[in-house]
């Protein structure tokens, strides 16, 4: 492919406001897990909230948007000049050459599940003041995203569940490669709602502790939520000496069962041997693996079998979940601003919360952090239904 | 930017619209429209499991998307899809979301690995085995033209026959008040980057601020606007027609797709 430019990145996740402060987050293992006090939520579990998304007041033009996905969303856009870059990108580019790719699961189904506890009592009918088409429905994160900025290109929402949001990086891709648009707002934006929460409890697949990624005792995901996002244009001809790039996206799908992976994680590799083809690299040149390392059980023992298989024992990994939480919907866009973020700092996040490396997951998982200057590095997103994306970073420059 | 492909295989269903054939008098005015709620067939192709657990969704997209590969005389499992649907599973939805409301917040784990927006993908892979790229879009009312701008970046940048599973299916009360779609509905085309044996139409689209192309009849143009997969209408019935010409498809507020079709 012809490698993309992460002009401008950022991130809002439990561990931080912006990169600044995951950035500092990583450095000092400071992870973002508390136990569960959302809402009304009774499950004993720990999540990874988002402080003062409540707080956020949508511009009053966009009033309708109003709920708690789009106010993360908000919140994410103004960190780290994220805004004034897409600004300054309408201006060069003009707003119909600018498109939108937003990955979300739930979007703001929250409202949704808030509206039916308001039902009338006789008609069964939903309160007056609930919208559905600008909070619950799927589209509305990329739309308020489009609106925020005036943009007017093709726009989309990416949903399929926890790759979605390293899936808008394929479909941003495609469309700059098709010469539809010349800039693409990419990015993800879960927030914290009941579906997820009691679905995964449903499953069995929540913890009741911080989740442990690769442990011998993992047992299951803790939900986070999180708004993250990157600008892609087309290289200019002079790159600043930091600059990353995109170099490769994969995409396979299981075709195996609807809430489990491949057992031997087969899609998984299809994914990460794609994304390796289209980058033009080998194995080897993959510095650092920022895994989807869920913690459940089936997750990183598929994903083990995966990479095991096709990098060997030897190239660093870790899932920065045990920070974060799993933030579904918006994951792949958080890990691909932490891959953007390690290689401009030549720094390999540990995962945290691992206090014994499951043996029978012999990957080179990382517990500590370590100063390492990387050119390559690669980010798994996996997700129901049997989605993978894999994607490829790079520096513009040898560090 | 023009984008340009071939069609290759058509699947429809809908009220009063149980294939493309039928579809095709239909859309021609051989045959008056006679709108009646849509059936949906059982899910022969997946496992019993999974064919008890599958929602309308699922049966809409697999009974569209089967018929469209069939037409083109290709292997499913060969195939890169793009999913666009203006919503998930509706009925599953609202059972989740009264549940929560409820003193007894056990949703069930089948309800819930059916809530996600890729549901229908997940089934599609299971039913025909294929373990290629799916992209699963939502664009509200403009999911047909996102998912149809998708299909056609896919084919023209990655030159891969690809196949667009466009479907819509109805929330019951309470919801359905707050989105009114008026039945289940799907759309499915196989679009191949070169003409071949196969290719019924080369389609080039474009981005155009032209409004969008109504359906002269009544009831069908009421099809159109009572769901958003149906948007797709209009490009069939110029197929339907034998005729080459331009429609104009609805997209976003202030974006619509402008299509030339020339019959192969």
């Amino acid at each position: 492919m012809n490698a993309l430019y992460l002009s401008h990145f950022t991130a809002t996740s439990a561990i931080g406001q912006g990169l600044d402060q995951t950035l500092d987050a990583l450095r000092q293992h400071r992870g973002g897990l508390h136990p569960c006090a959302f809402d009304t939520v009774d499950l004993a579990t720990c999540i990874g909230e988002v402080a003062g998304v409540d707080a956020i007041v949508l511009p009053a033009r966009l009033a309708a948007f109003d709920c708690r996905n789009n106010r993360l969303a908000q919140l994410g856009l103004e960190q780290d000049g994220f805004a004034e870059a897409v600004r300054a990108a309408v201006k060069k580019y003009g707003p119909t050459r600018i498109g939108v790719f937003i990955g979300t699961s739930t979007a703001g189904i929250l409202q949704t599940e808030l509206a039916y506890r308001r039902r009338d009592a006789e008609t069964g009918a939903l309160p007056a003041d609930f919208i559905y088409g600008t909070t619950h429905n799927t589209f509305s994160v990329a739309d308020f995203t489009r609106q925020y900025f005036g943009l007017n290109g093709p726009a989309v929402a990416v949903s399929s569940a926890c790759s979605s949001s390293a899936k808008v990086f394929a479909s941003a891709r495609r469309m700059l490669a098709a010469g539809l648009i010349d800039a693409a707002v990419v990015g993800g934006v879960d927030s914290l709602c009941l579906t997820t929460l009691y679905g995964f409890n449903s499953l069995g697949l929540i913890s009741t502790q911080p989740c442990r990624p690769f442990d011998v005792e993992r047992d299951g995901i803790s939900i986070g939520e999180a708004a993250a996002f990157a600008l892609l244009e087309r290289p200019p001809a002079i790159l600043p000496d930091a600059a990353v790039l995109l170099l490769g996206v994969g995409e396979s799908s299981d075709a195996y069962h609807m809430s489990s992976p491949h057992p031997d994680g087969l899609g998984a590799r299809m994914a990460m041997q794609a994304a390796l083809d289209m980058a033009g690299l080998q194995p080897a040149d993959i510095d650092y693996i920022n895994l989807h390392g869920t913690a459940t059980q089936s997750n990183d023992a598929a994903e083990a079998k995966a990479v095991m298989g096709l990098f060997g024992p030897a190239t660093p990994c870790s899932s920065t979940k045990g920070a974060t939480g799993h933030t579904l919907g918006a994951a792949g866009g958080v890990e691909a601003v932490i891959c953007a973020l390690a290689l401009q700092h030549g720094l390999q996040p540990a995962g945290l919360n691992t206090r014994q490396t499951d043996a029978a997951l012999p990957l080179n998982y990382l517990r500590d952090n370590r100063s390492q200057p990387m050119r390559y590095v690669l980010s798994n997103s996996f997700g129901f239904g049997g989605t993978n994306c894999s994607l490829i970073f790079g520096r513009a420059h040898q560090p | 930017m023009k984008l340009t492909a071939y069609i290759e295989g058509i699947g429809l269903l809908g009220a009063g619209l149980t294939d493309w054939p039928t579809a095709q008098s239909v859309l021609t005015g051989q045959q008056a429209y006679q709108p009646s709620r849509t059936v949906l067939p059982a899910p022969t192709l997946l496992p019993p499991a999974e064919r008890r657990r599958s929602s309308a969704i699922v049966k809409l997209t697999l009974a569209t998307g089967l018929e469209a590969v069939a037409a083109a005389g290709l292997d499913a499992a060969t195939l890169p899809c793009v999913f666009s649907a203006s919503g998930g599973d509706g009925e599953n939805c609202h059972a989740i979301c009264a549940m929560l409301a409820s003193d007894d917040r056990a949703i069930s784990p089948t309800r819930f690995h059916n809530s996600v927006h890729n549901a229908a993908a997940g089934y599609w892979g299971i039913a025909t085995g294929a373990m290629t790229n799916a992209s699963v879009l939502c664009a509200f009312d403009a999911s047909f033209g996102a998912g149809l701008l998708e299909t056609l970046t896919q084919v023209v940048v990655d030159d891969a026959r690809t196949l667009l599973l466009a479907c819509d299916t109805q929330y019951p009360e309470p919801l359905h008040s707050a989105r009114p779609i008026t039945d289940n509905f799907g759309i499915a085309l196989v679009l191949a980057p070169q003409r071949s044996a196969r290719s019924l139409a080369q389609i080039s689209v474009t981005l155009t601020a032209d409004p969008a192309q109504p359906l002269d009849d009544a009831a069908l143009e009421s099809l159109r606007l009572g769901i958003p997969a149906a948007r797709g209408l209009p490009l069939l019935r110029a197929i339907a027609l034998r005729q080459d010409g331009r429609v104009v498809l609805d997209y976003l507020d202030t974006q619509r797709l402008a299509v030339a079709v020339t019959l192969c």
